[in-house]
């Protein structure tokens, strides 16, 4: 056998144990999960349910539209964070983006948390608008806390991937702009902003994928917010409706690896997926 | 983060005067940054004060951070012991992967890296659901840490994987080797002396990430653990339910004061390979 031949098949040998591993402990678990979730009373039709069954589409829907609104406002938040951070310097900037990216490494319950210190009963806000108004507002424990929670969340590993993409701008496009008279308004629009898209669209797509399955900030704000994540969690340990927990964790599954195929392949490589 | 400045043109007048855009994004920004670090503020002032509805006044304590240690300590122990665990696993399971899709770019090897990042890029609930509906019968791995440990490793995996895979594509690993292979070397040795130090910056980052991410798991982790193997995420969303606000609060610096150093280590690491080109 030739050695370049021999390498290859040392090289691929060497994948065998993680491999092994996965196939153990993932792919035939899924595999288990996906019949389980046509095993139900309803069979294979079961993964119909979640369009089907008004409570689980309304669950599904609520939870895409807020995770919809979730990447939009990250987005726009960290562009003119990032942008501006990446584009001056200025005492303290450092600091500041050590501060922001602290919460990289909180997990979603630590999130729901903070969450309540802001927006909860005897939180921040509520001290604040009681003080000024003399009414207190509360909105943790809902929607309202979800969506900020998963603001929190997205919010600095957002800023980071916009600042790395800033950096790599070529800052001779904005000039040639800027020389043939573009205003700052339409060197945004025309020049900086379409560089940006690819580190966008990846964003996009990991800020939503997260917001589609995270579960942690949900469980600890309030058990009843009625998104699938939720949802399925209830369907498993409340009712014991092993089937339909499985085939409508199937269905999220489906759609946040969609989300994050789909965004790979119009942006490239570099959409992983967050933690 | 340490170049210079990308500005091409030197804007002298812009450095006496800036616009009033300048002001507006300056104060946007650290409204963003007050937005993430106030709550984390509270958070810590709550841990240490004896009454957070009284406030400041009521005086700072450890009163509360003892009592965690006294409630959940076995939490914290066990969440480290996972976290070495599956640091180890992700070591001996996926630096030789990586080096695999390193050497041998084709097809087959590309399937393999997309297989191995599904963890991540499914929720953790379906995976955790998955391994419950397959191995929850089997009743000592069911209650065992090990359980626990399994679902850390797949979900931590890929991301050992890809930093040691961006190390290994940016040195030219085949003719490092070739050098090593002429000169009599034989592939475990080549493996050791030539593969593994040139890859450590990736295995450093990787781990680092790997430590943070499994210290702080908690959408698969919450479904896995039994009573007897709560991990410090769990413990955590238990409190919050559970015990008084300061308490809670006392238990999140506790988490705080372990991973901020992680993720500060992560962040000079990550600085490291960029300057070096990785």
């Amino acid at each position: 056998m030739d050695p370049a031949a021999r390498n290859t098949r040392r090289a691929l040998l060497l994948a065998a144990p993680a491999l092994g591993g996965f196939a153990a402990f993932w792919l035939l678990p899924m595999a288990r999960l996906v019949s389980v979730g046509a095993s139900g009373p309803d069979g294979a039709s079961a993964y119909l349910a979640v369009v089907t069954n008004p409570r689980y589409f309304r669950s599904l829907a609520s939870t895409v539209v807020l995770s919809m609104g979730v990447t939009v406002a990250t987005l726009a938040i960290s562009l003119v964070a990032g942008i501006f951070l990446q584009r001056n310097r200025f005492p303290g900037r450092g600091l500041l983006v050590s501060l922001m990216t602290l919460p990289l490494a909180f997990p979603g319950v630590v999130v729901g948390f903070l969450v309540i210190l802001l927006a909860g009963r005897q939180g921040l806000i509520g001290d604040v608008t009681s003080w000024l108004f003399g009414e207190k507002t509360v909105f943790a424990y809902g929607m309202g806390g979800l969506f900020l929670g998963y603001l929190y969340f997205s919010i600095p590993r957002v800023i980071l991937t916009i600042m790395a993409a800033v950096e790599k701008l070529d800052p001779a496009l904005e000039e040639a702009a800027r020389s043939l008279g573009a205003s700052t308004w339409q060197v945004t629009r025309d020049v900086v902003l379409p560089g940006l898209a690819p580190a966008m669209i990846s964003s996009a797509a990991i800020c939503f994928a997260t917001s589609m399955g995270a579960f942690g900030t949900a469980f600890t704000l309030a058990t009843q917010i009625d998104v699938l994540p939720i949802t399925i969690y209830n369907e498993f340990t409340n009712y014991a409706n092993f089937a339909m927990a499985a085939s409508l964790s199937i269905v999220l599954g489906v759609i946040t690896w969609a989300a994050l195929a789909g965004a790979r392949t119009l942006a490239g490589s570099g959409v992983a997926a967050a933690a | 983060m340490t170049g210079p400045s990308p500005r091409l043109s030197p804007k002298a007048e812009g450095a006496k005067r800036k616009p009033a855009r300048y002001w507006l994004q300056l104060a946007f920004t650290l409204a963003v940054c007050a937005f993430l670090v106030v709550p984390v503020f509270m958070s810590i002032l709550a841990g240490l004060t004896q009454n957070f509805f009284v406030g400041l006044n009521s005086g700072l304590t450890l009163r509360w951070v003892g009592e965690v240690w006294g409630l959940y300590s076995d939490t914290i122990w066990r969440s480290i012991g996972i976290a070495l665990a599956c640091l180890a696993c992700t070591i001996v399971l996926g630096v030789p992967a990586a080096y695999s899709l390193a050497r041998a770019r084709n097809r087959l090897t590309r399937w393999i890296e997309e297989l191995l990042v599904l963890p991540v890029a499914v929720p953790g609930l379906a995976t955790a659901l998955a391994l419950i509906l397959l191995y929850g019968t089997w009743r000592e791995f069911r209650a065992s840490w090990l359980f626990i440990l399994v679902g850390h490793v797949l979900f931590t995996l890929p991301f050992m994987v890809r930093s040691v895979l961006a190390v290994m594509m940016s040195v030219d690993l085949a003719a490092l080797e070739e050098a090593a292979a002429s000169l009599g070397a034989s592939f475990p040795r080549r493996f050791a002396t030539v593969v593994l130090p040139n890859v450590r910056p990736g295995i450093l980052a990787g781990a680092l990430m790997v430590l943070t991410l499994s210290m702080g798991e908690f959408n698969l982790t919450w479904m896995l653990h039994t009573p007897l193997t709560k991990t410090l995420p769990v413990g955590l969303a238990d409190s919050y339910a559970s015990m008084r606000l300061e308490i809670g609060s006392a238990y999140t610096l506790v988490f705080l004061v372990m991973i901020v150093p992680l993720l500060v280590a992560m962040q000079w690491a990550a600085t490291r390979m960029e300057r070096k080109g990785a």
